[in-house]
């Protein structure tokens, strides 16, 4: 939930065609109707609002706007307009918009960037991290079932995906919390305060700026190192872009897999038949996390116009940025019968939670790793549960949406 | 039937890969491409549907010979 200053007292919305506000707490909580709306009559919608934006809805324009590169181009990936970065100490600008390789690059820059990273995260490469995030979830399962009851997304969901990119890159599991505080510095509370977002930008920085250093200095043999190791197109990866990316590999590998792991819990205390069919027919698993992806699409990215971009009719002028949609992209009509239904054995489904075309989500095999092992540990032990008073749920939006409390009740534990 | 996987649309979402392992292959970036000669036996042309109506790129071709 957007808790800036500019986020109390700005005027409410008027018409989501041009005006709309990405951190409405309503639209936030429940933003399918606002779509379905806006994608009949004013498909690609226009704000003034957190610095001027585009919002498509539909599924074709959506993937239209994603092969548009560059003249839709990546460097700009945030949904709000970027802050200068500046050095701690001197208060110098660094640099004057975000540094997050390979997501905030075009080619040629962003090819050999995005082939240092994609090996450690290959289906063979994730594979090798389940038996910890099985274990893991357990362990954090452990903590409240006898209770009867857990805030699903606090004490379940949030904690799995810092741990695992933490196993994953060869950092300390022990620093989750510091993990989890920044990640929301940037994505969530710091997406309207400026100032929030730099400060934490820089302990991020700085944190893995030590990292690098140590490995430098002794391999440790873990991913960090091997990005160390590696190079692009030949050329030696330096510690810049090393930080960059650990930064990037951070970020994006916390609040958005916990948002879609506690949407997904969301989903299942709301709705029993589904929740007991996957207990009775648990093959279908796999099925349903890619429909629960497609209904609950945590992510929206930016792109910034390069050039005057022709679109559906609607000409987005170079300077300006897009916000691309998927998560509306996934509840067309057009492209999805009864798109707002989860339907849990939905078998064709070519959604685009994870994006498309050449930024496609690095991390989409371990995000759907986290979400099969904690979404199966959890019925496992609890297979009946339900939420504690849905007025208690709140839900955050903006780059990112998904469930930040989820008081969930249930009965005798296995 | 054979099925194949156009490498300049695939972006290694790898949903071919999970439906049906049998008939597709990923390399160490995260990459499709259909196993050995693309044939699929037809007790799997039900998955090599699957797999090409779930691939959000439009990647996996199939050829029924029509």
């Amino acid at each position: 939930m957007a808790d800036g200053p500019e986020a109390r007292t700005r005027p409410p919305v008027e018409d989501w065609a041009t005006d709309y506000d990405i951190f409405d707490p309503a639209y936030c909580a429940d933003p399918g109707p606002v779509w379905a709306e806006l994608r009949e009559r004013c498909p690609i919608a226009h704000t003034e609002r957190w610095g001027g934006s585009w919002l498509p809805t539909r599924y074709d324009d959506v993937a239209e706007m994603a092969r548009r590169v560059p003249a839709l181009s990546n460097q700009i990936p945030i949904v709000v307009p970027p802050v200068p970065f500046t050095d701690p100490d001197t208060g110098e600008v660094l640099r004057t918009r975000p540094h997050i390789p390979p997501i905030s690059s075009d080619p040629p820059v962003h090819t050999p960037a995005r082939r240092l990273i994609l090996p450690a995260f290959a289906p063979q490469a994730v594979e090798r991290h389940e038996p910890y995030t099985r274990e893991l979830a357990h362990r954090l399962i452990d903590g409240f079932v006898a209770e009867g009851r857990c805030d699903g997304a606090v004490d379940y969901a949030q904690q799995i995906p810092p741990r695992v990119i933490a196993h994953l890159l060869g950092l300390d599991e022990g620093r989750a919390d510091d993990f989890i505080a920044w990640v929301r510095g940037i994505l969530e509370l710091g997406a309207t305060d400026p100032e929030l977002r730099v400060a934490t930008a820089q302990k991020i920085f700085a944190f893995f700026g030590e990292e690098v250093r140590k490995r430098r200095a002794r391999s440790t043999g873990d991913f960090i190192s091997q990005i160390l190791d590696g190079d692009l197109d030949g050329q030696p990866v330096d510690d810049d872009h090393a930080v960059a990316t650990c930064n990037l590999l951070l970020i994006a590998g916390i609040d958005t897999t916990w948002s879609s792991i506690g949407s997904a819990l969301w989903h299942l205390a709301t709705h029993p038949a589904d929740r007991r069919r996957l207990l009775a027919e648990p093959e279908l698993l796999p099925t349903a996390v890619e429909e629960l992806l497609r209904v609950y699409s945590p992510v929206t990215m930016g792109r910034i116009a390069t050039e005057d971009v022709t679109i559906d009719g609607v000409t987005i002028p170079a300077g300006d940025r897009v916000l691309m949609n998927f998560p509306a992209a996934n509840r067309d009509p057009a492209q999805f019968p009864d798109p707002d239904t989860v339907v849990i054995d939905r078998a064709h489904n070519r959604h685009v939670a994870f994006g498309i075309g050449i930024h496609r989500c690095a991390g989409s095999n371990l995000a759907r790793m986290e979400m099969q092992v904690a979404l199966s540990a959890f019925l496992e032990r609890i297979p009946e549960f339900e939420v504690d008073g849905e007025g208690a749920v709140t839900w955050c939006g903006g780059q990112v949406r998904g469930p930040r409390t989820l008081p969930l009740r249930f009965g005798a534990p296995r | 039937m054979k099925v194949r996987v156009d490498p300049d649309k695939c972006q290694g979402h790898n949903r071919c890969y999970s439906l049906a392992p049998e008939l597709f292959d990923v390399d160490d970036l995260g990459y499709a491409s259909a196993k050995g000669d693309g044939v699929v036996p037809p007790d799997l042309e039900g998955k090599a549907k699957l797999a090409a109506a779930n691939c959000p790129e439009y990647a996996v071709v199939l050829d029924d010979g029509a």
